[in-house]
Parts: C-alpha cells; structure tokens; sequence
C-alpha cells in the first residue's frame, strides 16, 4: 500500500487557483521528486500537503485523510516539512532549533536523536550554541534537515533543498539524504529546480506544469524522454 | 550623598514595577506586534480580585496566588475570546479592541468597587529587619518579589520546552506549525503570563499609589516608557528600561523637575527614544545570511 495517496488535489490562493485537480502516490520508503517550472505548482503541493494552503481533494497518508487538518496536526502524523528558505528560527540556537524539531515528541529520546543528527552533521553539533541566523546557507539548510529528522519522520517534504547553495555543499547535502532515506526508512517528496540533481536522487518522478501532472515515472523513464530532456535537463 | 542612594533605592522599587509591565507589555508585543492598552487595566482588576479576597478574611498570600492564577486564566480567555477570531485583522480593529478593554476594565471595577480610593495591605512587615534610614520594608520585598518573578520568567523561557515554544510562535509562526506548535494556544499562553505578570505588578504598587480603577494609568505609561527605552524586541531590555526609568523618573523628581513634572519626563523619554534611538538600548537587530 502507499504511504501517501493524493486523489484530484485543488488548491487556491484566494481566488487563484493554482493546483487543478493532481494526483500522486508515494510509495513507503521512497524517494519521489516533482520536476516543473517556475509557478508550476511545485511549492504549493508542499504545502498542500501540510495543511498551509486551501485545498480540495484527499490526501491519504496511511490510510486517513490529513487534508484540511491543521498544519500542527499533520505534523504529528509524522510529516517533516522542510520548507522553502530553511524555516529557520534565526533568533535561537542551533541546538534549541533541533529542540524545537522534538516539540511533538518525548523528552526522553530527544538527546539521544540529538546525537544522532550531529553524526550526519558534524558541523552542527560544532555550531550548537551559536544563533542560528548566524549559520551559512548550506549549514541552515543542514539544521533544516536535522530539524526535520528529529521528529522522527516517516514523509520528508523537501522544498528546493539546493537552493542558493554552492555545488559542493549541495553535493554533501544530497549525498547525506540519501544516507538518510536508506538508514531511517523515511520516505522522501523532494521539488527541485536542478532536475538532473532530483532525478539522480529519486526514484519515481512527477511533471508539473501550470497546476497539472503531465508525466510520471520512475526517474529512469523520466530522464528517458526526449521533451523532458530538452526543457528541464538542458542536454 | 544619603539622599541621592535613597532616591536612586526607591527608584529601584519603583522601577522593579515599571519593569514587570513593560515586560508584559513587550511579551504581547512581540507575540501581535502591538502595544496592548489595556495592561494596565488588567493589572487593577486583578489588584481589585486580590482585595476583594482578602477583605472576605482570606490571608494575604492565599488571594496574592489566588489572584495570579485568576489573572492567568483571565489573560487566557481575553486571548481566545476576543483576539483570536481577528487574529489576522488590520492594526485598527486591534486598537479598538484595546481601547475597548481598557473601557470594560475600568468601569467594570468602578460598578464593582466603586471609584473610591481604597486601602490595599503590603504583605511585608512595618520594621525592616536591619537599620537603615534609606529604604523602607514595602519598596525591599517589591524589589525581591519583582526579581524573583523575573527570574522565574528568565528560566521559564529559557530551560522549558513550551517557554522555547513560545518563543518559537512569536518569531515565526510558520516554522512552528511545522515543528508541530500549536501556536494560537502560545499566543493565549502569553496572553495569560503577561496578565499574571501585570498582577503581581499592580498588587505590589497598590499600597504605595492606593487602590482604585484609574490607579494604573500613570504606571502604565512609565512601563510603555521602558518598554522603549530597552527595545520593544527584548524582554530583557524592557525590565532593564523599566528600572531605567524607576530610577531616573525619582532622580529628576528630586534633583531637577520636581513631583509635578514627572510624568511628562516619561513622556519626554518616550519621545526622545523614538527620535533617536527607535530600537531601544537592547532592541534586536537580527542578523540573518541567506
């Protein structure tokens, strides 16, 4: 059965609609990536998905349909959303931002998943009590994914996790979160710009265009097609 | 030289209180972004709670809790009831709501308790338990009280999950419905410590300024002042700012502008602040890489 069945999803704006009628499924244990332009939907499936937009349609994650529940309540579900620009709580430290990741669960796990977090990333655990606003793009989009995993999550919403990041560093990132979709279990819907990056990582791959699914796949499919290859992956 | 530190003590007692409201005060601003008005008002209702229990023959430390926890829920309710159906209204309906409180709050008391100034008891001995010509009984325990209050709220914010939640929620909310907050619920947790806070400042300064429904409108406006003076960002700089002006309002009192003047010298600080220093002693200005 799938982790997360999406079934005919609308979402709107006000009086803008921007998704019209999607659907999706993510399988457990996956990685899946929604390729597509700019104002192609891609960011608003996100949050869809974690109740901070109007939607209609379902949204099945195992089983019971979170769609139109409060963000706060979806969360508890055990979707990790890691949005666009980090969502990072600038005025607090690192560590405290981390804390911040366990709000849901028990104190009692919670240094130990600490640790656990430092050994995917060691220059966290360096920074812990330093404010966070003050950390580089690449180590606030690290404390995003940190943050992310201590709620222990089953689905990781990942929002153009590479975005404004130096190659190397987006190299690092994208090599740990493979780690950490092969360690954890944790199934991953991943939007990027770089569709070579997000088709090198997934599995399955979704197209987006102006609110629609136009293709899906598994990557290897994706890449396979001519028009994909001409309009998102540049060869 | 004896006057001086005797003036510049009961300033501190004076300011102690200053600081407990601007310290509610900033925690709701920060939380909504506004001045709430009607603190002050609170603050005297709960004061008249505290009264009305004790004159019923309760001791004084039984309705003193009694009442913090009574404000408490209060705070909580004006939050659910009133503030969170226009949570994302313009600034304007705030304001009216403010003012509308301020109005409820006063004249409720005065139907109650009537606007008769009343006689509200100190907790604290007549005699200080050493000699000393420069400070009396009252203004050492407000000053012990008000610390160990601040102190309290220092360690709450700092070392407990929901005190770091509650930081989270006003920063930035989005990010902490993503990490599962329930934010509105924060904002009512503020609501109900800054009215707590406010209490325990109004049935400290009541003995000295006298019980009755406008007692806290000169207060508050000395706790506005520090709330300035520190930075309407940082909790920390609203009670440094309102000992700040506990110390300095006593000082130009006696030195310079006399008791008449003392309350356009908060207004003065006010002004000056805004002119040249808007974000206060301690404001924050984030820094933030993208």
């Amino acid at each position: 059965m799938a982790l997360v069945d999406v079934n005919n999803l609308e979402a709107f704006y006000g009086p803008i609609q921007a998704l019209h009628g999607i659907s999706f499924s993510l399988e457990p244990g996956g990685i899946t990536t929604i390729l597509g332009a700019n104002g192609a939907g891609k960011t608003t499936t996100l949050r869809s998905m974690c109740g901070m937009v109007k939607t209609n349609g379902t949204i099945t994650f195992d089983g019971e349909n979170i769609a139109g529940k409060a963000t706060e309540a979806i969360v508890r579900h055990g979707v990790a959303h890691v949005p666009e620009g980090r969502g990072t709580f600038v005025r607090v430290t690192t560590e405290e931002n981390l804390h911040l990741g366990a709000y849901t669960r028990s104190a009692k796990s919670r240094d130990q998943d600490l640790e656990r977090v430092y050994t995917y990333f060691p220059r966290l655990k360096e920074r812990r009590h330093q404010q966070a606003g003050t950390l580089s793009g690449g180590e606030q989009q690290m404390l995003a994914v940190g943050r992310a995993l201590m709620l222990h999550p089953r689905l990781m919403l990942l929002d153009e996790p590479s975005f404004g990041l130096a190659p190397l560093i987006v190299q690092e990132l994208f090599e740990i979160l493979r780690t950490i979709n092969k360690d954890e279990g944790v199934s991953m819907l991943l939007v990027e710009q770089n569709a070579n990056l997000a088709l090198d990582l997934a599995d399955h791959a979704y197209l987006l265009e102006t609110g629609r699914v136009v293709m899906s796949g598994t990557s290897a499919e994706i890449s396979a097609d001519e028009s994909v290859r001409s309009s998102y992956l540049g060869y | 030289m004896e006057y001086f530190l005797q003036q510049t003590l009961s300033g501190l007692a004076t300011g102690a209180i200053y600081a407990s409201l601007a310290l509610a005060v900033v925690m709701i601003y920060q939380a909504i972004d506004h001045f709430n008005f009607a603190q002050g008002e609170m603050a005297m209702f709960s004061c008249f709670i505290a009264w009305q229990l004790i004159h019923w023959g309760f001791p004084y430390w039984i309705a003193f809790f009694f009442c913090i926890a009574i404000s408490f829920a209060g705070g909580v309710a004006i939050e659910r009831i009133v503030f969170a159906p226009i949570r994302n209204a313009p600034i304007l309906s705030h304001i009216v709501v403010f003012i509308a409180l301020f109005q409820i709050f006063n004249a409720t008391a005065g139907y109650l308790w009537e606007f008769t100034i009343r006689v509200f008891p100190s907790p604290f001995p007549e005699t200080l338990p050493f000699e000393s010509k420069l400070i009396g009984m009252h203004e050492v325990g407000v000053f012990g009280i008000t610390l160990a209050m601040l102190l309290l709220i220092y360690l709450f914010f700092k070392y407990t999950n929901v005190g770091l939640a509650m930081r989270a929620a006003a920063a930035s909310p989005d990010s902490a419905r993503l990490v599962g907050i329930n934010v509105g619920w924060m904002l009512s947790l503020g609501w109900g410590l800054a009215a707590a806070i406010g209490a325990v400042a109004g049935m400290m300064i009541a003995p000295i300024v006298y019980l009755e429904p406008n007692m806290m409108l000169f207060i508050l406006l000395y706790g506005f002042a520090g709330a300035v003076v520190g930075g309407l960002t940082s909790p920390l700089g609203a009670v440094l700012g309102g000992f700040l002006m506990g110390v300095l309002e006593n000082l130009a009192g006696a030195y310079i502008i006399g008791s008449e003047l003392k309350l356009t010298f908060a207004l003065v600080v006010i002004v000056l602040i805004l002119i040249f220093k808007p974000a206060g002693l301690l404001g924050r200005v984030v820094v933030q890489r993208v």
